[in-house]
């Protein structure tokens, strides 16, 4: 029976609409994600002796911070990994037994990206321990507690997929620990870290992850076999409708009309809400960078293009696919192409405005920080934004905005692939910067970067003359993609 | 209004739809009726430039379909589910396609007042977004949309399917008003034989992409359509 699983899996992958769409986006996603793997490789090879320098006892220190690291897996998999949906609905009436279709959808995904990657980093790690002379059964007995918990985590997120902005409370709870922990508050490493040493250290401790794993199994199995029923973990949700006219943007005439229409897109679709708590995440990313004597001066042009940028990347993005459900009625309307494609760069500038505005904390770090953010919204208003709509005249996958779904519902609103295409955008302005750098001082390469972004404002014009013409010629193939449903 | 040269549409080597001549005159009522695979939705979508024809072209008011969108400006269509916007509640949906069409709030409100028989109560204030309604009220919406602006084309593809019988039977009048109107030219496309020769007044039958029947209608022309599907 799991043959026949199997073989409608290959064909799902084989003939859906992303798949053989466009081979050099292909090769860019091998390409960045055999990139990641030597990185987590090397990390995995590497921490050991940079470890041993900073004269740290390696596996204490690993031990001491996995904490953080399992927290952050989870919130990184609640953001992202989609569960794999098998369409259960057909197969309910065949001769397929509950059990076996539960064990398979959940069987799937086992073998998630999300759960090799890390042994990616762990399999080097142990390997160099053991040949540092570390106990070989010990080092087994760890690295089992390990695969456990990252199963665990695995599990963890199915069963909480279903709870909308979840992941927030482990960000906070992961921020608030830090927090704590870097003001010597509260330090939960100091509960934690013997537990992990114990994995290596004592014969049976790790019997608890692997018995927690298979209790976990066991209840998320349960869990979705008894929610197998259409009117249960199959149901649609059905929200509470309430018309709204947003009257104030009638003034701007048709444009008015598709800001009305894509509010209330955002606002009701729980795939394009996600793109708002991400633009409120990226609105952060800059404090990676800034006040970071560590990390090369070059890549402050970086976080200045994903503040105010957080939007632009991960809703823009898939302009026109957030329209694909009705797409055919877009095409019929008495629309032109232009003012489609003008509603949405104006979507897209007044997010990455507020961003901007928002942003404004960063002048606790200085004006020169707060500058280089408002350089990186020049850039994305001249530039990038153009960038993304003419990147969605290639982007065919089709967004199901209403799969809401119960249980199995894939709802998440982006994934790896599409994260993996907006580095391009960042490349060029990167560029421009290090040569402002290296040829005089930082105010050269900002004025470089926001240089290219006025020239990209100035030409806007010619630059939607060509995105029209793109779309246009994309139209009917577009049309037709939209149609597959995932 | 509607003239077709030469259409064909092929998808690798099969010819899905192959029209040679066909003229649709202004205020005229039009039927197509077909088995599945017939291509009536295939000559919709050329005729809206959803899909590229292989060969020749078709004018809608004198208009290249293909070619110029200004023929988007006259024309209503309902092909499908995918023509409806599903996070917005109907009433928002009317005056999303009312804005498009330039037709303020009290226009959209006036049309809907006037199909309130139509939609039964089960459409209007309702607190359900569209993605949540029945197939068949979805339909009742989508039909009803097209009519927003006063189209002087108005395309609907399969209109009666999903419909429970009173819907069927109103929807019937609402078309038969339309093909009053000499300003209006209403295209229709079923499996429903009876209900088509209830309000066309020209029918056309297709099999395999190929006109077959081409018929005014009259007493006897349900009649010769039964017989001529009854294989």
């Amino acid at each position: 029976m799991i043959k026949k699983f199997i073989y409608l899996e290959w064909k799902a992958f084989t003939r859906s609409a992303s798949f053989g769409a466009n081979l050099a986006m292909k090769i860019l996603v091998g390409f960045l994600m055999i990139y990641f793997s030597l990185i987590f490789i090397g990390g995995g090879i590497g921490v050991f002796y940079i470890l041993k320098k900073m004269n740290l006892e390696p596996l204490q220190t690993v031990n001491r911070f996995l904490i953080y690291y399992f927290l952050f897996d989870l919130v990184i998999r609640l953001l992202v990994q989609a569960i794999p949906v098998l369409n259960i609905k057909p197969l309910l009436i065949l001769p397929f037994k509950k059990p076996t279709i539960v064990h398979f959808s959940l069987g799937k995904t086992v073998l998630s990206f999300f759960n090799w990657i890390h042994a990616l980093f762990f399999v080097p790690f142990s390997i160099v321990l053991v040949l540092e002379g570390y106990s070989i059964t010990g080092i087994i007995l760890w690295h089992l507690a390990i695969i456990s918990l990252v199963y665990i985590n695995n599990f963890v997120n199915i069963i909480l997929s279903n709870i909308d902005k979840l992941f927030v409370v482990f960000i906070g709870l992961i921020l608030a620990l830090a927090g704590a922990q870097y003001y010597k508050l509260f330090d939960i490493t100091i509960f934690t870290a013997p537990f992990f040493n114990g994995l290596y250290q004592s014969k049976w401790l790790f019997l608890i992850p692997i018995v927690f794993l298979i209790g976990l199994y066991l209840f998320t199995f349960q869990y979705f076999k008894n929610n197998l029923y259409l009117d249960a973990g199959l149901s649609k949700k059905e929200d509470v409708a309430a018309t709204e006219n947003l009257s104030w943007l009638n003034q701007f005439g048709t444009l008015g009309t598709f800001l009305k229409n894509d509010i209330k897109l955002i606002k009701r679709n729980k795939r394009s809400k996600t793109t708002i708590f991400m633009s409120v995440i990226f609105l952060f990313y800059g404090l990676i960078f800034f006040g970071n004597s560590h990390q090369p001066a070059v890549m402050h042009i970086f976080a200045g293009i994903f503040v105010s940028g957080g939007f632009l990347f991960v809703f823009g993005q898939f302009v026109p696919s957030w329209d694909s459900s009705y797409y055919q009625l877009m095409m019929t309307q008495n629309i032109p192409y232009r003012g489609y494609i003008t509603s949405k760069w104006w979507l897209v500038v007044i997010a990455t405005f507020v961003s901007t505005i928002i942003a404004s904390f960063y002048l606790f770090y200085g004006w020169e920080v707060y500058l280089t953010i408002v350089v990186g919204a020049i850039y994305n208003i001249g530039v990038n934004s153009h960038l993304v709509l003419l990147g969605g005249a290639f982007t065919k996958t089709p967004i199901d905005l209403s799969s809401s779904s119960g249980a199995f519902g894939d709802k998440k609103a982006f994934n790896v692939s599409a994260m993996l295409l907006t580095l391009p955008k960042l490349l060029l302005p990167l560029g421009l910067y290090g040569l402002g750098l290296y040829l005089g001082d930082k105010t050269l390469g900002l004025l470089l970067v926001s240089g290219a972004g006025v020239l990209g404002f100035v030409l806007r014009n010619k630059v939607f003359s060509l995105i029209e013409k793109r779309y246009k010629i994309e139209k009917y193939s577009t049309i037709s993609a939209y149609k597959q449903k995932n | 209004m509607i003239q077709v040269n030469q259409l064909s549409k092929k998808y690798n080597d099969t010819t899905v739809l192959n029209i040679s001549n066909l003229e649709i005159p202004k205020g005229q009522s039009f039927g197509l009726v077909g088995n599945n695979g017939a291509g009536k939705t295939t000559f919709f979508s050329l005729l809206l430039d959803l899909i590229q024809p292989s060969t020749g072209n078709i004018k809608n008011n004198d208009i290249q379909v293909n070619t110029s969108e200004n023929w988007k400006s006259f024309t209503g269509s309902f092909l499908d589910e995918s023509f409806l916007i599903g996070y917005l509640t109907p009433e928002e949906y009317f005056y999303f396609v009312g804005d498009l069409r330039h037709q303020n709030k009290a226009d959209i409100d006036a049309l809907l007042a006037q199909h309130a028989e139509f939609f039964n109560g089960e459409i209007l204030n309702n607190k359900k977004y569209l993605r949540d309604l029945s197939k068949g009220n979805q339909k009742k919406v989508g039909i009803i949309a097209t009519l927003i602006g006063n189209p002087e084309v108005v395309i609907l593809d399969e209109p009666f399917a999903n419909l429970d019988p009173t819907t069927v039977s109103r929807l019937k009048k609402i078309i038969k008003e339309l093909a009053e109107n000499p300003n209006v030219t209403v295209l229709v496309s079923s499996h429903d034989l009876q209900h088509t020769v209830e309000v066309c007044d020209r029918i056309v039958a297709l099999n395999k992409g190929e006109i077959v029947k081409d018929i005014v209608t009259s007493k006897e022309t349900l009649q010769e359509l039964e017989l001529f599907f009854a294989v």
